[in-house]
Order: structure tokens, then sequence, then C-alpha cells
């Protein structure tokens, strides 16, 4: 089934994503960690699919914000990231998925750990955990390819400044601040084991971005003693339906 | 690694395409692989969707646990690589 949603804002987050908050009349409601697929039709009919994840939080006010990377030879998310407007009108299915979610019910400690654009379900989840009042305790571990292609920067630091229960680090892949402690480098079992909760005490984890990086992250979180039925991952790819 | 060692995605990619045919979320659901027993979350599944249709595989064998494909005004849905699909009521009317 597919609703309209109405373009109502646009917040660039760097050169090349954008955030798009779309208010739709008859939303549901989601879930912190769902998706939506959106569906893109040409004049001659011809239509293209794409899956966003949700960046915000459950709302009443039915609002659904979606971050979309520009991929260099996309079909959709060009058009997403540099023609849409203000009043525009997007087709939309979802909300989308009941497993790789996170419920304000949820107290035990959660490991999110984001590759990329990949942070945008988990972002969800911890702007989702402020507007319950949640007291769980997060622990992010954002991989990213230099300090400008951070999404939320400045939200995230003042959700883990108000509340110390919200505990970042940043992983660097190409560029880093100046001294920043650790060389540009892909995530590995020392960081996880230096920066992630123990795995003694059962966090659930959260693992989102390419497919690469989260079978290597799902990897160390094993290797690092986590039981596989406490990780849940989703993987999207430039190539496939989910970005 | 190869370029195409990771070419596949999972069970949440395909959630929308298969929300056509199931009322309930399927990405929740555990499904028992027909060929290793193994019973894993839907969402788990490895899905490869660059060809026409969608084609879910078992994250443990590789096996095809599903098929779906759409042609024209009919859509075909190839299962028997599953022996079961158990799915949440509870989800109902949440998400789908």
């Amino acid at each position: 089934m597919w609703r309209v949603g109405t373009v109502v804002a646009l917040h660039d987050e760097t050169s090349t994503a954008r955030t798009i908050t779309l208010e739709v009349r008859d939303w549901p409601g989601h879930v912190a960690g769902q998706h939506v697929d959106v569906r893109l039709t040409a004049p001659d009919g011809y239509s293209a699919v794409r899956s966003y994840s949700i960046a915000s939080a459950p709302n009443p006010e039915r609002r659904v914000e979606l971050t979309v990377e520009r991929l260099p030879n996309g079909e959709v998310s060009p058009y997403l990231t540099q023609e849409v407007a203000v009043g525009d009108r997007l087709e939309l299915r979802g909300p989308i998925g009941g497993w790789f979610v996170w419920r304000p019910e949820q107290a035990e400690p959660i490991q999110l750990i984001a590759g990329g654009s990949g942070l945008v379900p988990l972002m969800a989840m911890i702007r989702s955990r402020a507007l319950a009042g949640s007291t769980a305790q997060f622990r992010l571990l954002y991989s990213v390819r230099e300090p400008e292609a951070v999404f939320y920067r400045n939200e995230l630091q003042a959700l883990s400044d108000q509340d110390h229960s919200v505990r970042l680090t940043y992983a660097y892949t190409r560029a880093t601040p100046k001294d920043w402690p650790r060389p540009p480098s892909r995530i590995d079992a020392a960081l996880i084991a230096n920066t992630s909760w123990p795995a003694k005490l059962s966090p659930t984890c959260y693992v989102c971005g390419p497919t690469s990086f989260v079978e290597r992250a799902a990897g160390l979180l094993i290797a690092s003693g986590n039981s596989p039925d406490r990780i849940r991952t989703e993987r999207f790819g430039p190539t496939g339906e989910k970005q | 690694m190869t370029s195409n060692a990771y070419d596949y995605l999972d069970g949440n990619a395909a959630a929308g395409e298969l929300s056509k045919i199931f009322v309930m979320d399927v990405t929740a659901a555990e499904g028992q692989c027909a060929h290793c027993g193994a019973i894993k979350h839907f969402a788990e599944a490895h899905i490869y969707m660059k060809g026409p249709g969608i084609v879910a595989r078992c994250a443990v064998c590789e096996q095809v646990l599903l098929r779906l494909v759409e042609v024209r005004h009919r859509m075909l849905l190839d299962v028997r690589g599953m022996t079961y699909l158990s799915l949440e009521t509870s989800q109902l009317g949440e998400s789908s």
C-alpha cells in the first residue's frame, strides 16, 4: 500500500547527504529502526523503488525524516538530494520491518555500530530513547570516512553531553581530525574491546552499514563473546535496492 | 575479498516487496531452511535482488529459501526452500 508524503523541510547534513522531512497524513506511526520504500515514477510510467531508513523518532505529528546519501551513479538518490523541493509529494510504502527495531520498553544495554549512512536507523533509536525518557544505556560506535562525512554531529554531541548514558566513539577510515589518537583505519578487535559493552552484560547490538562493514562488525562482536542471537543487522548496498 | 563477495543484502531489504503478499511483517518471522534445518529470522536471510525478482538464501548454508518474481500482472512465489515460516501476530496493524 502506497501512501503520499508531502515534503515540508529539507536540510543538508553533508555535501552529499540531505534530510527530507515528510508529512504523511495517514501515517500509522513507526518504531525506531524501521524503513520505508520510496517510489519515483517518470512521466513515461517507468518507476524505481528504493529503501530508506527513517531517521526520526516516532512522533505524534505524523512526520517522517529520511536522510539520503547521494550515490554517484544512483537512479533515485540524486533526485532526492538535489531536485526535490518543499511542497513536492513522494510515494511511500511502510513503515517496514519489525526485527531491526528498538522499543523504549527495552531496558538492557544497547550497542549501536554504524558504517557511514548506516547511522540513520540507529539515530532514530537514539532520538527515540531521548524522546521516550528511556534510561537504557547506549553506546554508539560510528565508523565514517572523514569528519566532513559525519551526520547529525551537533545533535549527537548534545544528546551525549546532556545524558552520559549515550556514549559516542568515532572511528575514521580515511581522514581524521587533527591530533586524533587513532590513525584512519577500519574497525578492529581492539576498538570493539575498548569502546563497546563487555559481552558479559549481554547488550543487544544493532549493526547497520554496507554489507562488507556489517559482516566485519558482526564477526568482531561474535569474536569478542557476544551471542549471535543478540546481534541484529541491516545491510545496504549501492547496487541493491536498500541504501 | 573480491568485489562480488558481498553482493547480497538481507531480509530487511525484501520486506517492502513481500508486504504485497504478507499482511504481517516478514522480517521478524522465523523460518526453517529446508536444506540445513537452520531456524533464523527472515531479516537474517541473504537477499539477492540485482536480477529480475528477489532470491533469498539461507545465511548458514546459502541454499535458496524463497524466490519472488513479478511478471506483468502476476507474482510468482516459490518457498520450497523453507519448511515453515512462523509469523508474529502481535505485529499486525503496527508495521504491516
